[in-house]
């Protein structure tokens, strides 16, 4: 099938009664924007007031141009591909902070002393970047193309997967702008003030009824079982992001806000989020990828139909009780700790599940690991979840986890999960999509997947063999006594004895920001309709998107 | 089979709604105990609520991401308590919105760090890191030093504190300023206000070591100078408070 571009433009139509009410509304809201802009305690409300009445503009300008009027039936890809765009965009800003970050704390000096550039504020910007910026746009736009394909409809809504399209790269630009200039939550992973929190909601809200539109009005009978996953991601992350960013503001004009609760509570809280950050956006949504794209881009179905049905039930009920593990030998009630530990390790069980299901999709295709880089990656990425699942619920064991807790093994163990298994499967499937969704019989060069393949790979391989030794290193500096029964190292020790291993983490982090750029440039080049020199398919290995 | 999976893959609404309830079912487990056992949080004696100075403190503590790499948790482990001083009690981050325990020791845990070094260095390591721990990676903050502390909305964030259930009075609130101010100079006419409002184990004295108006290396130093200084562990009953 092709594209629906050429259709979505022209077909002039008047203005209904629902453009002019939208109309309305957005105008309101950006003189609204301009008032609490005028009124703001701080620069970062009145930043982003403004940049919200600046949205609201735009929103009133595109909806008197033609991009609404799409004909029903055809697939809507325009959307699909932004988000590719903007994928591969965010994803190399996320890894260069990622990489300044190593960098400051191998050479201390990059800091420059400033407020907008110290660790402190960057190393949010970074974790954002990647979580929420690139991966939630990867999210976006691949479940917006997997719903349509595997639905045979359509999105739901005239021009509201614009909305949520845009809604949350104005999301992105307002964290990204407020940690720089100091406005937190002082939450990991969920900085964003209660202002940035409330917009976030109504766009994911939107996306929940794009998402859920398009499964209703579906011609297929069966919901896909990566829509399953899709849509698990999306209704538990409204959960989580409502529980944990229940805050008292401190005025409508102030950015400033104070949790609504404290201590002990707030932590469970915050872990109960933060785990589930990463077992329903960093896991559920991207397993719903690999559902997808896996099968499709190898030309086999699904391994098993009810194991999917197993791993997805089992996972998404054993996830969200594994928080507490963050929160071992804490003030947190030991009953709590120890819930937390059993679920965890339980947790292992249909995480390996889906890994050998997505695994075993493979067979009778293994060859492709040789011939399409491409598969390999996905494939690769399959194999890091099954190493960072099993590498968790052993992190997550008391005992060990006295050793890992506040150490660089938790940093290489996150890394290992978001560098092998997130980023791999998202690049395999921009890839994937860079092909499909603009028509291309092939990439502009296979090679350079490969490229981009084994620097990344390298990249990741010292990233967390470093961070593994270093981590223990730590752990062991901390707890160890001389033989007269006193702690034998001061902290600053174990600082000291860092410096190489942030060193080698950084050069991996060079590796994998060099790879991302390949791939950029290569995506940009396929886009383009261009194909490298020496690399045309005569008969195409694989048929375009279906 | 007798269930059959179909049905629910054929419902979009039906999917939604039992994916929202076998999700919702850990967190309500794990989550609304915290809040109805008594013991969570242990019985003890000396916790107050920040004062406006040390609450603005920790204000620039949070804005500049000091969690990211500081803990404030110190484990009931051998080696942390030797390190470190007594393990950490719930009790004692029972007004932090939101707490500040940390995931990560780049740098060591502050937890109690109260007490543990003099203002001068506070000022020397705020400013130059490595002026004072060689090996250090913490990044300098000069300009906090030379920024004077923001604190005309002091009462409306003391008001957002009471709101959510920090035992701040009217009084309080209402004295946020005045307070504020008093905290940094044992000779002003506040003392008595702000010793009568706090207690008198409030530290009052010139925190970045400068005269002039408040600063933020001011708020900042007195919030790190009271961490972990509040409860009486002389006082404190381990066994009573298992739990």
């Amino acid at each position: 099938m092709g594209c629906d571009g050429a259709t979505e433009v022209g077909t002039g139509r008047g203005k209904s009664a629902s453009t002019l009410i939208f109309t309305i509304l957005f105008s309101v809201l950006a003189l609204g924007g301009v008032v609490v802009s005028a009124g703001a305690w701080d620069s970062v409300m009145q930043l982003h007031a403004l940049l919200f009445a600046a949205f609201c503009v735009g929103a009133v300008v595109f909806l008197g141009s033609d991009t609404l009027n799409t004909p029903e039936g055809a697939y809507r890809e325009r959307v699909v591909r932004a988000g590719v765009i903007a994928s591969t965009f965010w994803g190399v800003v996320g890894f260069i902070v990622g990489l300044v970050i190593a960098l400051q704390l191998a050479f201390p000096a990059l800091n420059l002393d400033t407020s907008f550039t110290n660790f402190g504020r960057l190393r949010p910007l970074h974790t954002s970047a990647v979580i929420f910026a690139f991966g939630g746009n990867v999210l976006i736009a691949t479940s917006f193309y997997v719903v349509q394909k595997t639905s045979r409809a359509s999105l739901f809504g005239n021009g509201l997967s614009w909305f949520v399209f845009w809604g949350y790269q104005l999301f992105i630009v307002m964290a990204a702008t407020s940690y720089l200039m100091g406005a937190t939550q002082g939450r990991e992973y969920a900085e964003p003030e209660w202002h940035v929190d409330l917009w976030l909601t109504v766009v994911w809200v939107s996306y929940l009824v794009v998402f859920l539109g398009t499964l209703m009005k579906r011609k297929e009978p069966h919901i896909y079982v990566a829509n399953w996953f899709y849509l698990g991601f999306i209704v538990t992350i409204a959960m989580l992001h409502l529980g944990n960013n229940l805050a008292v503001p401190i005025s409508p004009f102030s950015s400033r806000s104070v949790a609504l609760f404290s201590g002990v509570q707030d932590a469970l809280i915050q872990w109960w989020y933060g785990h589930n950050a990463v077992g329903f956006f960093l896991t559920a949504g991207f397993l719903a990828i690999m559902y997808y794209f896996v099968p499709k881009a190898v030309g086999r179905p699904v391994y098993s139909y009810r194991l999917s049905i197993i791993h997805f039930w089992a996972l998404i009920f054993l996830y969200i009780w594994a928080g507490p593990h963050h929160l071992h030998y804490t003030a947190l009630p030991d009953w709590s700790q120890t819930l937390g530990m059993v679920f965890s390790v339980m947790l292992w069980m249909p995480s390996w599940g889906g890994m050998i299901n997505g695994l075993m999709t493979l067979s009778g295709a293994w060859d492709k690991l040789r011939t399409d880089p491409v598969v390999r990656m996905m494939v690769v990425s399959i194999a890091f979840y099954g190493m960072s699942t099993f590498e968790g619920p052993l992190m997550s064991i008391k005992a060990v986890n006295s050793l890992s807790h506040y150490t660089d093994w938790t940093i290489g163990h996150v890394h290992s999960g978001a560098l092998g298994w997130v980023a791999y499967v998202s690049f395999g499937a921009i890839y994937c999509l860079a092909k499909w969704c603009w028509g291309r019989k092939q990439l502009y060069s296979t090679r350079l997947v490969e490229w981009h393949f084994w620097v990344s790979t390298l990249g990741i391989v010292l990233y967390i063999s470093s961070m593994w030794v270093a981590g223990i290193m730590q752990g062991l500096m901390w707890r160890a006594y001389d033989n007269l029964g006193f702690l034998k190292y001061s902290f600053v020790e174990s600082v000291e004895q860092m410096h190489i291993y942030y060193v080698i983490r950084a050069g991996g982090g060079l590796l994998f920001v060099i790879g991302s750029l390949i791939m950029a440039f290569n995506i940009y080049k396929t886009i383009k309709g261009d194909v490298r020199k020496g690399e045309e398919v005569i008969e195409p290995a694989l048929s375009a998107a279906e | 089979m007798a269930f059959n999976h179909g049905t629910i893959e054929r419902n979009s609404i039906l999917m939604l709604v039992l994916v929202l309830i076998v999700v919702a079912i850990g967190g309500l487990v794990e989550i609304v105990p915290l809040f109805l056992i008594k013991s969570t949080i242990e019985k003890v004696e000396g916790m107050r609520p920040y004062t406006p100075l040390e609450l603005m403190g920790r204000e620039i503590y949070i804005r500049e991401g000091c969690y990211n790499c500081h803990s404030q948790m110190v484990r009931p482990l051998r080696a942390e308590v030797e390190r470190y001083g007594h393990y950490s009690l719930a009790a004692e981050s029972m007004y932090d919105h939101p707490f500040q325990w940390g995931s990560k020791r780049t740098g060591p845990d502050l937890a109690r760090v109260g007490g543990k070094y003099s203002d001068e260095w506070h000022v020397l390591h705020m400013t130059a890191p490595s002026s004072v721990v060689p090996e250090t990676v913490m990044p300098g903050y000069p300009f906090l030093a030379s920024t004077p502390l923001k604190y005309e909305h002091v009462e409306a964030l003391m008001k957002a504190h009471q709101t959510v259930g920090v035992p701040y009075s009217d009084e309080m609130v209402e004295a946020g300023k005045e307070d504020l101010e008093a905290q940094l100079d044992p000779f002003s006419e506040g003392y008595d206000g702000l010793v009568g409002r706090y207690g008198d184990k409030v530290q009052i004295r010139n925190f970045d070591t400068r005269p002039g108006s408040p600063t933020e290396l001011d708020a900042l130093v007195a919030y790190l100078q009271m961490l972990g200084t509040l409860v009486d562990f002389d006082l404190y009953k381990a066994e009573e408070n298992a739990r």
